[in-house]
């Protein structure tokens, strides 16, 4: 257990600069889950972390101490890979021991420890197989034991559950987040799949292209993406964006359709005329008259809802997730409520706050 | 995964055999059959007439404390440059598996070697280590280490075991690469994490990985030096000096070329047709079905 500090740490292959500085502290027993589409830098960061890739610039320290420099031996840390990376030549309380035997724990302690994280993932009856006889979810919590019985100061997981089929891996998320909460150990989590980000972390570092777009709670990412990267990525379906500027004083956008929206929670700090582009959640569009019209194009049944994709008159898309099955082609009056509003600077992509009264 | 192909009669499958048949049946079954036949029969001194004589050519073999002699340092010639080429092919083979510059210039001149006839191979050592005209044999000899494989025994199956296991070297380094590049480089990582540092890595992560490997080619090199080292003793030092460096398969050409000896040839060569077919059944049944990840 121990907190991690990440300062301005850069990565780049040869020309290629993959991480632009990212600095993030973590707290002790926190689990950060880093976010974001492939490439992004997101596992070269973990990998970082883990030592197995070293930094260009900037620092890693680990529970106060600088690590930087210093071999994946010597940082005290366990990882779950993304495709397990058990010994196969080993049985799976070798696997689980290897570690500790390294350590040079005497057997009968490496045994007493082995079987707990065993039965505490509910292999304790596999202890004797190699990894060719197991099942995908059984390698999965090997992976796991073989982190749980180290003690580590930190868990790093790369993407340790896109090899599962989706019961089980919605089964294992669960599981994964009750025993890092019961052992408390500091966690970075990396994935793809925002849904995993968005259940499993304490915090969220939304990456993309190589810079932490955001760091901050799954709801507050949800509710005040810091700029159209993450308004998009996270959710599901995606954000949907519509060209405007500012009137009224920053009071109101006017969308280049013409429709024209005050902005209940305040000016935002920018002149008339700028140009900015605004964001709605497809569930927060309600279907009514006085808003926008769209021509449907498709819809898609959910059981209970149904995702509505279509067109506005001048071709921009939009994506509305409306309750009922209900729904035909043609058009479709959308009403968009005005606390629902995204507001974001369309040059920089960035939030724009309103200002301080 | 077997797929399972079905044809319509028998003409098209027999004539698709056929070449491989007629090669196996000429070149293999043939000569093996003949050398069984000789192998019971005893030649007069003149090789005018043969009579049978049972087993009794293998007893004299068997038997024989100069035959003996040979079995043994074949043993210890194949056991030497099979670990000898297993070894030096696991360090390259090691080493060009790391991030290197050059790796693939590096890979293609380690394999090059095979390429050599084993007569061609032979005359390249004794160019070497030739007393007189070989470069490291006068080197040794002006230095004071008297170097004369020629006369030395030991020295002469020094030679032939270097040569010999020269020769194979690329064959195992190929191997040993490529089981190397089938382990998952998570695998290894995962083993850094968990506190291991190089040399431990590799002797309990990537050494019993590569045992599969290791023994099938274990099996193939022992094959080698028992009867593909022919072409190379014979270049070097033609099993002397004395019998310092005749293997069995060095004697079976002994005996029954020079000699004229047939039977006791035939009998030897059937000795060690067994032995091999003894490596085989042990590479494929034992080998293949227990080392297995």
């Amino acid at each position: 257990m121990a907190t991690l500090h990440l300062h301005d740490v850069k990565k780049a292959f040869a020309s290629t600069h993959v991480l632009h500085g990212i600095n993030l502290d973590v707290a002790d027993g926190e689990m950060i889950v880093i976010v974001g589409a492939s490439g992004c830098g997101k596992s070269t960061l973990l990998r970082i972390v883990a030592g197995l890739e070293t930094a260009t610039s900037g620092q890693v320290i680990i529970g106060g101490q600088e690590v930087t420099g210093l071999e994946p031996a010597d940082r005290d840390v366990a990882m779950v890979f993304q495709n397990y990376a058990l010994y196969p030549h080993m049985t799976v309380a070798q696997n689980m021991g290897y570690g500790l035997k390294i350590r040079g724990l005497p057997r009968l302690e490496i045994d007493k420890r082995v079987q707990a994280a065993a039965d505490l993932l509910g292999i304790g009856h596999l202890l004797d197989r190699r990894p060719r006889q197991l099942s995908g979810g059984q390698r999965q919590r090997v992976a796991m034991g073989r982190a749980i019985v180290r003690e580590p100061k930190l868990f790093l997981f790369d993407e340790p559950l896109s090899n599962l089929d989706a019961k089980l891996r919605v089964q294992m998320r669960a599981e994964i987040r009750r025993l890092q909460k019961r052992l408390g150990v500091t966690s970075l989590f990396v994935t793809h799949d925002q849904v995993e980000a968005m259940t499993l972390g304490d915090r969220l570092v939304v990456m993309n292209q190589g810079r932490a777009a955001q760091v901050a709670t799954p709801m507050e990412v949800w509710a005040k993406p810091a700029d159209t990267y993450v308004a998009g990525f996270i959710g599901s379906p995606s954000m949907n964006f519509l060209p405007g500027t500012l009137e009224a004083g920053g009071t109101a956008v006017r969308l280049d359709h013409g429709l024209l929206l005050p902005l209940p929670d305040g000016r935002r700090g920018a002149p008339d005329g700028h140009k900015v582009t605004l964001g709605i959640r497809p569930e927060h569009l309600l279907p009514g008259t006085g808003g926008l019209s769209m021509q449907v194009e498709l819809v898609e049944p959910l059981g209970g809802e149904s995702v509505i994709h279509g067109r506005l008159p001048d071709g921009t898309a939009l994506t509305a997730r409306l309750p009922g099955t209900a729904h035909g082609e043609g058009t479709l009056g959308v009403i968009l409520p005005l606390e629902s509003l995204h507001v974001f600077d369309a040059e920089t992509g960035r939030r724009m706050e309103p200002a301080a009264h | 995964m077997q797929k399972k192909v079905i044809f319509k009669g028998w003409v098209l499958p027999v004539a698709l055999l056929l070449p491989q048949l007629v090669i196996t049946g000429v070149f293999f079954f043939w000569p093996a059959g003949q050398a069984v036949y000789q192998s019971f029969l005893r030649e007069d001194a003149f090789g005018l007439s043969s009579q049978f004589v049972g087993f009794e050519n293998f007893a004299d073999v068997l038997t024989d404390p100069t035959w003996l002699d040979a079995a043994g340092r074949t043993v210890l010639f194949s056991s030497a440059v099979a670990g000898l080429a297993l070894a030096v092919a696991l360090f390259l083979a090691v080493q060009a598996d790391k991030h290197i510059r050059g790796a693939d210039t590096y890979k293609t001149l380690l394999i090059w070697p095979y390429a050599v006839a084993p007569a061609v191979a032979a005359v390249l050592w004794l160019f070497m280590f030739h007393p007189n005209i070989g470069l490291f044999g006068r080197m040794l000899n002006g230095l004071g280490i008297p170097w004369d494989y020629k006369l030395n025994g030991g020295q002469a199956m020094l030679l032939v075991i270097l040569a010999s296991a020269w020769k194979q070297v690329s064959y195992n380094f190929i191997f040993f690469l490529a089981g190397l590049q089938s382990i998952p480089k998570s695998v290894l990582e995962a083993a850094a994490i968990d506190g291991a540092r190089p040399m431990r890595r590799f002797w309990t992560v990537v050494f019993p990985l590569l045992t599969p490997t290791a023994f099938f080619l274990l099996v193939v090199n022992l094959v080698y030096a028992f009867f593909d080292t022919f072409g190379v003793i014979h270049s070097l030092t033609q099993g002397g000096p004395g019998k310092a460096t005749e293997t069995l398969i060095y004697r079976v050409y002994t005996d029954g070329v020079m000699n004229l000896n047939l039977g006791s040839s035939a009998a030897q060569s059937v000795i060690l047709m067994i032995l091999v077919i003894a490596l085989t059944v042990v590479q494929f049944r034992y080998i293949e079905r227990k080392v297995h990840y």
